[in-house]
């Protein structure tokens, strides 16, 4: 492989895609109401369709022959470099709904970034891309607003959701030494540009949404390096059934 | 025999969106380009709507299909992702022809004020900010009371 950083890198960013993908597909058909069983679904659908374009780039600079199946079905849960965030089970609509905003409002200015990156075919993956994610986040942070300033019952169930998912907030932009390799040599964006943008739109969030933003900036870490909770090797059971059983098979 | 690439759009033109089938990949604009070379090879440059639109597949196997049905074989299909596919490539025949099939075609100007494509009524509310297809969102229109699909702007 002749860019061994590059891969690592667009592994990282796949593997997010896939894995929240993978977690909005199991409320297929058990979503709270039909439109938001569609929403995520829907969502789903476009997060798999970019973790394919981000695979398949990364299979090619692999140079084994290897396609984004493999990168997909065949890959152990240490191989996986996304975030511990997106790993973190649906829980109830309010907790589905801010893991969602936390993930979009990365997302969405990542690849905001990712379109001025030196490498053409990521700027191109990312313009693509960073329209599907602006409609994500208006539907995310609408939700977040309608369930804070809802009913006491949704205020409190949302609050509390808030107060689970802060410490596996900051994860995602934090820097590892792939992220500094990449921003360096042009083709990666700076974590530190999209953090200002991020928690600026996440506190004016949650202040429309009359929630309180809890205390303290400690973050879970992990995922980037590899160490994962306990949830991946459940999803990636789900997830690689088919292909370890029956390896080859198509459908 | 050099087919022109006018006569390759014509026939491409019977290619549907297995999603809308009212609606041509040419009027949709995922039909980017085609190119013919001057040994008659050709080429069909493509573009996603969106990056997991399930269509792409059955699209590219249905101008598979068309050429092959007219003798053409020597082809081949590219897909390409910049720049983004966006409504505004939409054709007006392609909306007109959405409108008729009872899809409010999109509406860059105000995505809150959209006509029902049923009786014309502009007294019209989002329903659903996703529909039956990752193109579309849901609406409702308050004289008429029929719900309709809205190709949102993209």
């Amino acid at each position: 492989m002749q860019d061994q950083n590059k891969f690592n890198y667009i592994i990282q960013q796949a593997d997010n895609c896939l894995i929240l993908g993978q977690r909005l597909a199991e409320l297929c058909g058990h979503g709270p109401v039909l439109e938001q069983d569609i929403a995520t679904t829907n969502i789903s659908l476009d997060l798999i369709g970019q973790a394919r374009l981000f695979y398949q780039y990364a299979a090619e600079l692999q140079e084994e022959g290897k396609t984004e199946d493999d990168l997909a079905y065949l890959r152990d849960a240490w191989d996986f470099k996304n975030v511990l965030l997106v790993e973190q089970p649906n829980g109830d609509f309010g907790k589905t709904i801010f893991r969602q905003f936390l993930y979009d409002t990365f997302s969405c200015y990542f690849y905001e970034e990712l379109m001025k990156s030196s490498d053409e075919r990521l700027a191109s993956i990312a313009a693509k891309s960073h329209k599907e994610t602006l409609y994500h986040m208006k539907w995310s942070g609408d939700w977040v607003i309608r369930l804070g300033d809802g009913t006491e019952e949704s205020h409190n169930r949302i609050q509390q959701s808030v107060n689970e998912l802060w410490s596996y907030k900051d994860e995602i932009i934090s820097v590892n030494a792939v992220d500094q390799e990449a921003e360096k040599a042009g083709y990666g964006v700076s974590l530190e540009l999209i953090k200002e943008k991020r928690n600026e739109k996440i506190k004016a969030v949650l202040e429309e949404a009359t929630l309180t933003t809890p205390e303290g900036d400690y973050a879970h870490k992990g995922g980037k390096e590899g160490t994962h909770s306990e949830h991946l090797g459940f999803i990636l059971a789900d997830l690689q059934f088919l292909q370890r059983a029956y390896p080859g098979n198509e459908w | 025999m050099v087919i022109s690439k006018s006569q390759i759009e014509e026939i491409l033109d019977e290619v549907k969106d297995p999603e809308i089938p009212v609606i041509s990949i040419a009027d949709l604009g995922i039909l980017r380009d085609v190119k013919v070379s001057d040994d008659g090879f050709i080429e069909v440059v493509i573009t996603p709507t969106y990056t997991g639109c399930p269509a792409m597949m059955e699209i590219e196997r249905d101008i598979n299909n068309a050429l092959k049905k007219e003798g053409i074989n020597d082809f081949k299909i590219t897909t390409v992702l910049s720049p983004a596919w966006s409504t505004d490539l939409m054709t007006e025949e392609g909306k007109a022809r959405l409108k008729e099939y009872g899809i409010a075609p999109p509406n860059p100007t105000n995505e809150e004020d959209i006509e029902c494509p049923n009786c014309g009524s502009r007294n019209t509310k989002l329903l659903s900010q996703f529909g039956s297809t990752a193109c579309k969102s849901l609406f409702k229109c308050n004289d008429c009371l029929e719900p309709f699909d809205y190709f949102k702007c993209h």
